[in-house]
């Protein structure tokens, strides 16, 4: 018995030694992250700056890799002036994207961060072609057209160079809050402004490969510009269960007729009449 | 409207209504909705258009015949994304449901882990004793059979109450997973049957099968014990990974690939690897602990000398397996972080990169308690005297090592203190607080600690080969050329160049201490080959030596629990990965004190569990004498 208690005892004093040292360290948790409610009636370019940083910080999880050498993973953006940064990159023969300027440049590396890839920073074995960073308008990062806004502009903003991304409007917001049942959550929809920003917004690209023919839920959309009419995009989107690709589910929702607005219905069924390839 | 329009009415949705449901039937167009276009027309024409996705039907005209093609099975099976439960979707119960499935999860992987480990050094060491013919090693392999025995019925309790708390507590997540492993499910469970099979043939069959050929039936059965345990465990693991890295599914989760496909993600190997190595040490670990426990309960020395041995076997089978565990480790991570940066970098650089000084601790006190009982060890032989002066020198090493690998990077300050500092990090101790040094200092006490097992193991052994004096100074080069290349590689790729090439050294670093454990076992295998043997002295070891046997297991119960922890906590909010995000009241990544508080729980709950279970095997060997009276009244 005495054994027995010595084991005991032992072994529980050594659990609790463990377990102490768990206690004297920082206690942090990590929180889901939470949709912010945002008055667009009220919002300043101030407080979508610092919505930006926020997101910059947390739900965006840049700071993740974006860190000072030798930490980081990636490039110190928090310590480069990325507008400046940004034009270099852009006149930089290995750039493979389409922006013209620094917020195009920014925003498109943050949905498509292969485009230009710095140098030493790209995927192991890929020759500095394709970059690490995931996309954050996917999952698991998930940020809203407008949520990327406000990071362009905190990035934009925080070296004191010119804001030149809008801020959302509230009309914009109305119009687009009539035409969508309220949700009880998030913020407040935003009217796209770009076929980019509509297909994103609807979440197209959830079902619908926009860069291939690949199958995800549906078929890929890279060349359905050249199988179908801008009247059969526009009808396939308002009313999805008229003609069902060969082989698919009628997955598709059959209501963005009523949740889009006409224009932008007419940004998507242009953008993807376009699509040849 | 133009004829080029593309539209189905009423009328022609009964068509395709009908149509669907004849193809469904007969299986020639299966689910397709193949509809005629207008004919006859150019290669602009709205079929040539649309015909690589589908054929449709313009209003008005006839339907052209449709070339009917055999669907494949993937084709016909209907695509469901993954489910999206809200808040009020999940159980409330009144106590946490993470909880609770935290607390059964653990217990059954620890069970889970000791008894897939325990037949499995049990085989060879019983291959040991047939192929030697000491029976010694047949009685032991038994013997670590009685004591897990009662090892599986409380695995599979748990595993049936976790299964039942999951489906209680996580319903819509488990549908999800019920539907993308499908038919697995099945197989797994019918791996229990054959595994009880064989367990309980391997186990009440071992005196009847013992000499002869019989045992290579026996040797069979144990293999095949050991083959259904892996299986179960290796089906097991892809369902964690899954969560983890999700493959086989589109972006929401709807399963586009076979069963195959979806448990081969890119972490399950890695996983396999790490949990069946970890499994061993952990295994041998808690049978250590038995059998220190009967050697301090009794007085007899030919059972103290059994139990000495059995305990010097076990913690032989803990440390051989522990030592490569950090390299599969360097594996898994690697993995993840080719899979996901983020999630890596979430893992040890995130909030949870604190459980690594955790991890810092229990590693240290597991490869202290090891050396520690080495060394306790070397007093069975007097030919250890040769090696007992360069103890000091590893317990040295082993203790600056660890406390290098504590040292925190950053600490939470108030201003005055960060004032006093000179900044949030010392400048001399925060330079130690970077993965660069903790690389370094783990890969140095793995050193070390081989080093401490090969000097044990020399410690009753006199070569007898003429180049004896040369194979120890070449092993001494290795030793000291492998330090100072790990040592090298860590200060100057870890503090002077970008974090791309400190990763690529730190497997150089690994490579080197692979370098030193492969030749130190290589020239010792044959340096010692007919070498003059020592008598050694079983059951002469000090009784203080017999605690480094349970901290042992109590250190990998709690590691074991810590890593869990991290390993779930990587995929943040999300159920499974990118494709099912958890929206339960417990989405948040708890802090490492409630962490550790929960650990500290279920490996309280494992000892006792344990204690229950070596009761049991006690209790089977225990026989009640007939009482006096019984005796008497028998008698009359």
């Amino acid at each position: 018995m005495n054994i027995l208690a010595k084991t005991i005892g032992f072994s529980l004093a050594l659990t609790l030694v463990f377990t102490s040292v768990t206690l004297l360290l920082p206690q942090v948790e990590g929180e889901a992250p939470v949709d912010e409610k945002v008055d667009l009636g009220a919002l300043t370019m101030d407080d979508f700056v610092a919505m930006g940083e926020r997101l910059f910080n947390n739900k965006g999880t840049c700071t993740l890799c974006h860190k000072p050498a030798p930490l980081g993973r990636a490039p110190d953006i928090a310590g480069l002036d990325m507008v400046a940064t940004s034009s270099k990159r852009l006149a930089d023969e290995r750039y493979k994207g389409e922006a013209k300027d620094a917020e195009g440049y920014i925003r498109e590396s943050l949905v498509d961060p292969s485009k230009y890839v710095v140098a030493t920073w790209g995927k192991k074995g890929s020759n500095d072609s394709v970059s690490p960073m995931p996309a954050v308008n996917k999952a698991p990062i998930l940020l809203s057209a407008m949520e990327m806004d406000a990071v362009i502009a905190y990035l934009q903003a925080k070296d004191g160079n010119e804001v030149t991304v809008s801020l959302p409007s509230p009309e914009a917001a109305a119009e687009v809050a009539a035409a969508t049942p309220a949700q009880g959550s998030a913020a407040a929809p935003v009217l796209a402004a770009t076929p980019e920003e509509a297909l994103q917004k609807y979440t197209c690209a959830a079902c619908h490969s926009m860069t291939s023919i690949d199958v995800l839920v549906g078929p890929g959309l890279s060349d359905v510009g050249a199988r179908l009419s801008v009247d059969q995009i526009r009808q396939s989107i308002i009313d999805p269960n008229a003609v069902i690709t060969e082989g698919f589910p009628a997955a598709m929702p059959a209501d963005f007729a009523a949740k889009m607005t006409v224009k932008e219905l007419e940004m998507i069924v242009n953008y993807l009449a376009e699509k040849k390839k | 409207m133009n004829n080029d329009t593309v539209q189905i009415t009423g009328r022609n949705r009964i068509v395709l209504w009908i149509s669907l449901v004849v193809a469904l039937l007969f299986g020639s167009g299966g689910m397709n909705i193949a509809y005629a276009a207008d004919a006859g027309v150019g290669s602009d024409s709205v079929e040539a258009r649309i015909a690589p996705i589908g054929r449709v039907q313009i209003e008005g005209q006839e339907p052209i015949p449709e070339n009917v093609v055999s669907k494949t099975e993937g084709e016909e099976k209907e695509l469901i994304a993954a489910p999206r439960p809200s808040r009020g979707d999940y159980p409330d119960i009144g106590v946490s449901s993470r909880a609770v499935v935290w607390v059964l999860a653990q217990m059954h992987l620890f069970f889970a882990a000791l008894v897939l480990a325990v037949p499995l050094f049990v085989l060879v060491i019983e291959l040991m004793g047939f192929k030697t013919g000491d029976e010694r090693y047949d009685d032991m392999a038994h013997e670590f059979m009685k004591i897990s025995l009662t090892g599986f019925s409380i695995t599979a309790i748990f595993g049936g109450s976790l299964a039942l708390a999951l489906f209680v507590l996580y319903p819509d997540l488990m549908g999800y997973m019920m539907r993308v492993f499908g038919a697995q499910w099945l197989v797994y469970a019918g791996l229990f049957f054959l595994e009880s099979f064989f367990l309980y043939t391997y186990y009440y069959g071992w005196k009847a099968m013992r000499y002869g050929n019989l045992k290579w039936v026996h040797l069979t059965l144990g293999l095949l014990l050991n083959a259904s345990g892996m299986t179960i465990m290796v089906l097991s693991n892809s369902w964690a990974t899954f969560m983890m890295a999700p493959s086989g599914v589109n972006e929401v989760g709807a399963v586009i690939g076979n069963i195959w496909e979806v448990m081969k993600g890119p972490l399950w190997n890695p996983i396999n690897l790490h949990r069946f190595i970890a499994n061993i040490a952990f295994g041998g670990a808690v049978v250590g602990a038995y059998a220190a426990f009967k050697f301090l309960s009794t007085s007899d020395p030919a059972k103290r000398a059994h139990y000495d041995w059995m305990g010097y076997t076990s913690n032989f089978i803990a440390i051989l397996a522990f030592l490569p565990l950090p390299f599969a480790g360097y594996w898994l991570m690697a993995e993840i972080y080719a899979y996901s940066q983020q999630m890596g970098i979430t893992a040890m650089g995130g909030i949870l990169a604190w459980l690594f000084i955790v991890q810092a601790v229990l590693i240290g006190t597991i490869l202290l308690a090891g050396n520690f009982y080495l060394w306790s060890g070397m007093s069975r032989t007097e030919g250890s005297v040769r090696y007992q002066p360069l103890i000091k020198y590893i317990a040295f090493v082993l203790v600056i090592c660890f406390l290098t690998w504590v040292t925190p990077h950053t600490l939470m300050l108030s201003a005055s203190e960060i004032a006093e500092l000179g900044g949030s990090h010392h400048h001399i101790l925060g330079p130690l607080g970077i993965m660069p040094a903790k690389n370094i200092a783990v890969n140095l006490m793995l050193v070390v600690t081989f080093l401490s097992f090969q000097l044990y193991r020399r410690s009753d052994k006199i070569a007898t080969v003429s180049w004896a004096k040369a194979g120890n100074a070449l092993l001494v080069a290795i030793y000291v050329v492998a330090m100072v290349n790990i040592i090298f590689l860590g200060v100057y790729y870890g503090y002077f160049t970008n974090t791309v090439y400190k990763v690529g050294s730190s497997v150089a670093q690994v490579g080197s201490t692979l370098v030193v454990i492969i030749a130190g076992i290589v020239i010792d295998s044959l340096m010692f080959r007919n070498a003059k043997t020592l008598p050694s002295h079983w059951g002469r070891i000090p009784d203080r030596s017999q605690y480094a046997l349970f901290a042992l297991p109590i250190a990998f119960t709690w590691l074991m629990g810590l890593m869990g922890y991290v390993r779930s906590s990587v995929k943040t909010h999300w159920h499974v990965y990118t494709v099912m995000k958890d929206n339960s009241p417990d989405n948040f990544i708890p802090t490492i004190g409630y962490a550790g508080n929960m650990i500290t729980i279920v490996t309280v709950l494992f000892l006792l569990f344990v204690l229950f279970m070596f009761w049991i095997a006690n209790l089977s060997a225990t026989k009640q004498s007939k009482p006096v009276g019984a005796l008497e009244g028998g008698a009359g």
